[in-house]
């Protein structure tokens, strides 16, 4: 071998902080992302608390205007793109290689650096809170609002920079589980084969590679505007905020599905497992998240129906928008035939996706009322759009990931959750979660705009307003019980064995938690239940039973730890912050660029270690 | 115990009634900005559609929830159940599902579309001799200005306070100085976004006489919260009557203290943005000219709330209260930045920004006296 500059030899580190900083095993990978999103979710909550302290009552004072205008934009960019993009991140780390028989995914240290990426992308965004104050004009963040004239702090810069970073973090790792997913499926596992939650998490990354570079255009003209004095969206020079509309919702519609196709995805594992019936209509269910995906583009003016498009435009979009609802509703009739004749034992898990079910139904039925421009000029920025977002949202995505995370819990730390408390969770989180958001239907219809930091009491919005806030506390309270039960079995829950479920995919094919090379041997799959089958004597040795247990004798050769993707990561996020400070600044952003540069380079020429 | 059947029924009710109950409770048509209320074509076309797909919603609800409810009640795991039959699918009953929703949603869209068409098109142009208004959105308070009935080539300004005659449509041209703000009347009809260098325009027609609520519904920066306005809607003779008022200045003020006020309104630099005078030459070809830095005062003491926001006026009365408006002043002009946090005036005039420049009690005396003549 030619010897290189900046050979380092790899890192060996089995265990302790260093494991965890080098690591490339997607498991890891996928309990560092799950983590650090799931923190992230509690500051977005948190913020989203103190909003809802303070719009208990009618003119009440306990932050300022300024601090909540940060406080719902940052809310807003935080649940997006720090919580439930990375949640759902963190379940195709953990679980799409367990799913498709692989032993990591295609590129294993591009994984890596897409996690620190976000968490560098995360603290950047949350630093601005202690430079300045965090970014104020909406996680949307319309031009003219955003420019340097109304907007002279660096916020908005963080903003537009954090947003940046965080893109290249969710693109590498969009392209990563595209690879792996068309790469590197056992032998035998077809593309109508895979488990559904794959194929939402295919179309996913799709749909990501797709709609990130729209932002990044619309960001980078942003940067510009606010940085060298260019004009795209400068009003006083004849520029056009209308245009900073279509560009944010081209990327933000389809950002809308990027967040809930996952959930979709995990609600259809659990479901089949725990009625222990097949997926009904697979290849529906499929193709219905395909047609939403695709449909997903053609959809966005609906944000912008009160912009005055026109009547032709809006009424195009209006009927887009309702069309969109066939493939949902079909989704949710196959879940619900799923389930139908099933022998369903409610664990945690099942709570949640039927809980799922039940929410995300009200959600796509309040949809429907917004797809229909004429009578949603009334409902547009008001807070029955508040109620709807979060019944899709949090009645949909978190939901199903908190399921999701009831559901593989034992298969990631090899320990059962107590469920008791899981029961529990779901029922405080069920009441919780409507009793902040139902009453907001109300408040809109009763015309309370969206991002009002007060009100009058004689608009008669004061009683909602309060039941809204109470139940804040009560799903606050169901994320104390979520803590609690996490934290406690994972330190001290009963063992659990590989397949506590009677599941019907390859992950519970394997010892919990599965050995550092997944499968001792690649199954072959000869059915869509392909562990179920074997278990259940459909085919006969596809699937090794036991299909890993960490303790048998093997030779496998397993990518090794690196140092470079957390190194390119840091330069990354210097390059960031000197892109925001600008001006002089720039020499630190060429300084992290220079980082970054070494990191590759190291990282293209890094050795392998002679295997033992 | 109850039958299965029974107790998915009793949940099924449950469900319903729970539900109908907290529509009742939860959608209150007296509430000053409630879209049940509705008294105007277009409010009453988008109630009329909000109905229909709401009624379709109802009883998509009923049956999805119900249905859910049946199938977890039903289909538990008992005691030595076996692995249930592995049904894979069953295409006809999934192109059934399909097709309903279709043929649903179909339906809801006819009036919807109707919908939009109506919105776009008003039943009485300006070209048609309908009444024409310009709306201006400002950071954080709202312009409007009438063609003078007097002279083509003028128009009357106002601010915060909007006057229509009952039973007229009105074309209103929306534009915007600075941000995005939207125009929002929820009882007349659904708002319409005020962007700047992106002129739009609507049509309203209120049916009943009285005072209304509008706010501003896009987010706009500090103070989104309190751009709010009023309007006052009259018949048509007492519109006329108004709109003559607003063209004419009101008289000089003869007391003293006021005519130091005047002169404190002049050399304190409060001309610099506030007009008060009410008329407004169009530019060359009846081009109209862009929004003014601040609210056109020329009639502030008429008007039955300050700042779009403090009433002058008890409650339920439409006359101004003179006490509570010199109240209002007095709060307004000692700490605008209470009232409307962020506001302009407060960041860029000299007697709030320079604590040099400061106002002196008695001179805020003064300006309320002379803003209290301008009635």
């Amino acid at each position: 071998m030619t010897t290189v500059p900046f050979a380092i030899p790899r890192p060996t580190h089995p265990t302790g902080v260093w494991s965890w900083i080098t690591t490339i095993d997607h498991k890891k990978i996928g309990v560092l992302y799950g983590v650090t999103a799931f923190v992230l979710f509690i500051i977005g909550g948190l913020e989203a608390l103190l909003m809802r302290i303070q719009l208990a009552g009618p003119n009440q004072d306990i932050v300022s205007p300024e601090v909540f205008n940060q406080l719902f934009t940052m809310h807003g960019t935080t649940m997006i793109f720090l919580a439930v993009m990375p949640l759902s991140a963190a379940f195709f780390n953990f679980v799409i290689p367990l799913q498709i028989g692989a032993r990591d995914v295609a590129f294993p240290r591009l994984n890596a650096f897409s996690y620190w990426t976000f968490l560098g992308g995360a603290i950047l965004l949350n630093s601005s809170w202690f430079l300045g104050g965090a970014t104020n004009a909406g996680w949307f963040g319309y031009a003219p609002l955003t420019s340097t004239a109304q907007n002279p702090g660096n916020g908005i810069d963080f903003w537009i920079i954090s947003l940046q970073v965080l893109g290249v973090a969710s693109l590498a790792a969009a392209f990563n589980f595209i690879v792996t997913i068309v790469n590197m499926r056992a032998p035998g596992m077809s593309f109508m084969r895979m488990p559904l939650f794959t194929w939402m998490t295919f179309i996913t990354a799709i749909l990501l590679v797709l709609a990130f570079p729209v932002i990044t255009v619309a960001l980078i003209e942003l940067y510009f505007d606010r940085t060298f004095g260019m004009n795209f969206f400068n009003v006083a020079t004849g520029g056009d905020p209308v245009l900073w509309q279509h560009l944010f919702w081209v990327f933000g519609h389809p950002e809308v599905y990027i967040l809930i196709l996952p959930a979709m995805g995990i609600v259809s594992e659990i479901l089949p497992t725990f009625a222990k019936k097949p997926l009904f209509g697979y290849s529906t269910v499929v193709l219905a998240g395909a047609i939403i995906a695709f449909m997903g583009w053609m959809v966005w003016s609906h944000h912008m129906f009160t912009v005055g498009l026109g009547p032709i435009p809006t009424a195009v979009f209006t009927l887009t928008t309702m069309a969109i609802a066939v493939p949902t509703g079909i989704k949710i009739f196959n879940w619900m035939a799923t389930i139908w004749g099933g022998s369903m034992e409610y664990k945690a898990p099942l709570l949640f996706a039927l809980g799922f079910i039940a929410l995300f139904t009200i959600g796509g039925i309040s949809g429907i009322m917004h797809a229909m421009a004429s009578s949603d000029a009334q409902q547009q920025d008001t807070y029955f759009i508040v109620a709807h977002i979060h019944y899709v949202l949090f009645g949909g995505a978190i939901v199903a990931v908190v399921g999701g995370i009831y559901y593989w819990f034992p298969k990631i730390t090899g320990r059962m959750y107590n469920e008791a408390i899981g029961k529990l969770n779901f029922w405080v989180m069920f009441v919780g979660m409507n009793l902040v958001f139902f009453p907001m239907h109300f408040l809109g219809l009763d015309g309370m705009p969206r991002r009002i930091y007060t009100y009058d009491a004689n608009m008669g919005w004061s009683l909602w307003n309060g039941v809204s806030t109470l139940g804040a506390l009560v799903l606050g309270l169901s994320f104390l019980i979520f803590i609690y039960n996490i934290v406690t079995s994972w330190r001290n829950g009963e063992a659990a064995d590989g397949d506590p479920w009677d599941g019907r995919t390859l992950e519970w094919s394997m010892s919990s938690p599965p050995p550092e090379y997944n499968f001792a041997e690649i199954p072959t799959v000869y059915d869509r239940d392909a562990w179920w089958a074997e278990k259940r004597g459909q085919v006969h040795h596809g699937v090794p039973v036991g299909g890993g247990s960490g303790e048998e004798e093997h030779s496998i050769h397993m990518p090794q730890p690196s140092y470079w993707p957390i190194v390119v990561s840091i330069g990354l996020v210097i390059a960031g912050f000197g892109l925001v400070y600008h001006g002089t600044y720039f020499a630190v952003a060429a300084f992290g660029v220079l980082i970054g540069m070494i990191g590759v380079y190291a990282w293209s020429f890094e050795p392998v270690n002679d295997p033992e | 115990m109850l039958s299965v059947k029974q107790r998915s029924r009793q949940l099924v009710s449950f469900t319903v009634i729970g539900a109908m109950l907290a529509l009742v409770l939860g959608c209150t048509p007296s509430n000053p900005q409630s879209t049940f209320d509705a008294l105007g074509p277009i409010a009453e076309m988008q109630l009329f559609v909000f109905n229909v797909i709401f009624w379709i919603g109802a009883v998509v609800f009923v049956l999805v929830e119900g249905a859910l409810v049946y199938i977890i009640v039903k289909f538990r795991r008992r005691l030595g159940d076996g692995d249930p039959v592995q049904t894979h699918g069953n295409t006809r009953m999934e192109i059934a599902w399909t097709i309903a929703p279709v043929i649903i949603l179909i339906i809801a869209a006819v009036p919807t579309i109707q919908g939009i068409f109506l919105m776009a098109n008003s039943p009485l142009t300006p070209a048609q001799g309908g009444l024409e208004l310009d709306a201006i959105g400002h950071q954080w308070w709202f312009e409007f200005r009438y063609p003078n009935p007097n002279d083509p080539n003028q128009q009357i300004v106002f601010a915060n306070e909007l006057h229509m005659p009952v039973g007229e449509p009105v074309n209103i041209n929306l534009r915007s100085v600075d941000v995005i703000h939207s125009f929002w009347i929820p009882k007349m009809g659904g708002k319409v976004d005020m962007v700047p260098n992106n002129d739009n325009g609507m049509w309203l027609q209120a049916n009943s006489q009285g005072e209304f609520y509008g706010q501003c519904a896009e987010f706009c920066g500090v103070s989104h919260a309190n751009m709010r306005f009023k309007v006052i809607v009259e018949s048509r003779d007492s519109f006329n009557a108004w709109l003559q008022a607003q063209a004419v200045p009101a008289p000089d003020p003869i007391d003293a203290l006021a005519l130091q006020g005047k002169e404190l309104f002049r050399s304190a630099g409060c001309t610099g943005c506030h007009a008060t005078n009410s008329v407004m030459n169009l530019a060359e070809g009846g081009r109209r000219l862009p929004g003014r830095v601040g609210p056109n005062l020329s009639h502030v003491a008429s008007r039955l709330y300050l700042a779009g926001l403090l009433p002058n006026k008890d409650e339920g009365s439409l006359t101004v209260n003179d006490a509570l408006l010199q109240q209002n002043l007095k709060t307004w002009l000692s700490d605008p930045d209470d009232v409307k946090p962020g506001n302009i005036m407060t960041r860029d005039a000299k007697v709030y920004s320079d604590p040099d420049s400061k106002l002196e009690e008695r001179e805020i005396d003064a300006l309320v006296a002379y803003l209290l003549t301008l009635n």
